[in-house]
């Protein structure tokens, strides 16, 4: 059991519905500091509501969240949602160029993005500084998801949560990726939680393993519980017979 | 003119009806429906007109008005049925307006204080206003919708609801305005507008009539962009709670 020093996000017993859907049920559980934690579970696991949840786009119906110790209600939510940065599968661009996307968490602040450091980030994820003026209709999926996780990475968060940015990537954009996260996680001591789902990109780049299935944590450890899983259900998904 | 000539008139709903039979348009039914409640609506007015003028008491001046708003706000809610507490802020726009207009014509003694300006004046004002909130109300809810993920992805990164919502917001504001100014871009050009062609049909001198229809167009300019604005500072923060979470439109 973690203590709050060493806890990033803390999970007690939080349940969560959607209307009558309930998505979330009675989740208790810890993301280490500093850490790389993977996410993973079938579809439907409620792995995505879990992540809104972190980030307060949502409010759990029963338990608490703590964040670095303190629980969630306290932090001002624009506060936390920029200490606690989410990049979506989605990818979700605002229409008009990349410096723009990359531009917005400080124009929301009413600062700026000098260009030179908005072409560093680009450099960062794997794209050319003169994507920069270029229009985001014309970025393919895996170009607007290294966008997608440079701008979240302007408000230089403490917790990045990343929910699956490299599926839509090829191989040797998605082992790019992989690099600058383990170089974040390293130089800056910043939590990741990564929704993914592929195990051996869990096995390889996390520390630790979130295994959730039907909106319930059923397993968590270091990552290397993948290859002896305790729980029936988990031994099921990870040879491939629960999707 | 007699009410025999005004029969007359019907021909030109007769026409309507014969090509909708002959084409199977099925609006026959609707169309008599909206020429019967017409004849009656108007009628009414017209009784009701001539006895506030004749009565020449403010109060009936101000029943006749609430009776506009009231009206206008059943109207245009239907709309808006998915924004909480849709009714209020749509009775408080309409009043705002009126307020604000008449206090301008009437403190600026533009149009004098009597019924026969105050209530044509303020049933083209509601009116207008009435419409404007329908294009908006239209155009709102469904920006807010389309842009569920572009709001969001704006909360998620630290900003505020307003932040959040700007681009649906202007968006809506923009659209429902623009028909307002297109037609005046063209007015006089294409059509005589319904107030003055009245006036000039009545005799009126029309250079007296073009100015009075220039009062009403730049009335309708600041009706059209208080109403879009008001309404629309008035509805957004509904879309959020105190957390800053966005909330789902009701159905």
């Amino acid at each position: 059991m973690n203590t709050p020093n060493d806890t990033a996000i803390e999970f007690k017993n939080v349940s969560y519905s959607d209307g009558e859907l309930q998505i979330i049920k009675d989740v208790t559980g810890t993301f280490p500091k500093g850490k790389i934690t993977t996410l993973v579970g079938p579809s439907g696991a409620g792995k995505t509501t879990l992540f809104r949840l972190c980030n307060r786009l949502i409010s759990p119906e029963a338990g608490e969240i703590l964040v670095n110790g303190e629980n969630i209600v306290s932090y001002e939510p624009t506060e936390l949602r920029r200490m606690a940065g989410l990049a979506l599968q989605s990818a979700t661009m605002l229409s008009g160029s990349v410096y723009k996307n990359l531009s917005m968490p400080l124009t929301l602040q009413s600062g700026d993005l000098p260009e030179a450091n908005a072409k560093d980030l680009l450099k960062d994820v794997g794209l050319e500084a003169d994507y920069l003026h270029r229009n985001v209709k014309d970025l393919s999926g895996g170009q607007r998801q290294k966008v997608s996780i440079a701008r979240t990475l302007v408000n230089k968060p403490n917790i990045l949560l990343l929910d699956e940015i490299t599926s839509s990537l090829d191989r040797v954009s998605q082992e790019e990726i992989e690099t600058l996260i383990k170089k974040i996680n390293d130089n800056y001591q910043v939590t990741i939680i990564w929704i993914t789902h592929n195990l051996q990109q869990a096995l390889s780049i996390g520390d630790y393993i979130w295994v959730m299935m039907d909106g319930k944590l059923m397993e968590s450890g270091e990552s290397s519980l993948l290859n002896n899983p305790q729980n029936n259900h988990v031994k099921l998904f990870v040879k491939g017979e629960i999707e | 003119m007699s009410y025999l000539t005004l029969s007359l008139a019907l021909i030109f709903v007769l026409i309507p009806i014969f090509l909708s039979k002959t084409l199977k348009l099925g609006l026959e039914k609707d169309t008599i429906i909206a020429t019967v409640r017409s004849i009656i609506q108007l009628l009414v007015v017209g009784y009701v007109l001539t006895f506030v003028f004749d009565a020449g008491n403010y109060i009936y001046i101000i029943l006749m008005i609430i009776l506009m708003i009231a009206a206008a706000t059943h109207n245009a809610q239907k709309k808006g049925a998915a924004i909480k507490g849709i009714i209020w802020k749509l009775v408080g726009t309409f009043i705002f307006v009126e307020v604000l207009t008449q206090g301008i014509l009437l403190g600026f003694q533009i149009t004098p204080p009597t019924a026969q300006f105050i209530i044509p004046i303020s049933g083209m004002v509601v009116g207008n206003s009435m419409v404007l909130s329908i294009l908006f109300l239209n155009r709102f809810t469904s920006e807010v919708e389309t842009r569920q993920d572009e709001t969001e992805l704006i909360l998620s990164l630290g900003g505020t609801p307003k932040q959040a919502i700007h681009m649906s917001l202007i968006t809506s504001i923009r659209a429902s305005m623009i028909p307002t100014i297109e037609s005046q871009k063209t007015i006089g050009l294409v059509q005589l507008p319904g107030m003055m062609s009245g006036q000039i049909i009545a005799g009126a001198d029309p250079v007296q009539a073009v100015q009075f229809q220039l009062l009403i167009l730049f009335l309708l300019l600041t009706t059209a962009s208080v109403t879009s604005i008001m309404l629309g500072f008035l509805s957004y923060p509904t879309l959020f709670n105190k957390q800053m979470q966005m909330l789902k439109l009701r159905t």
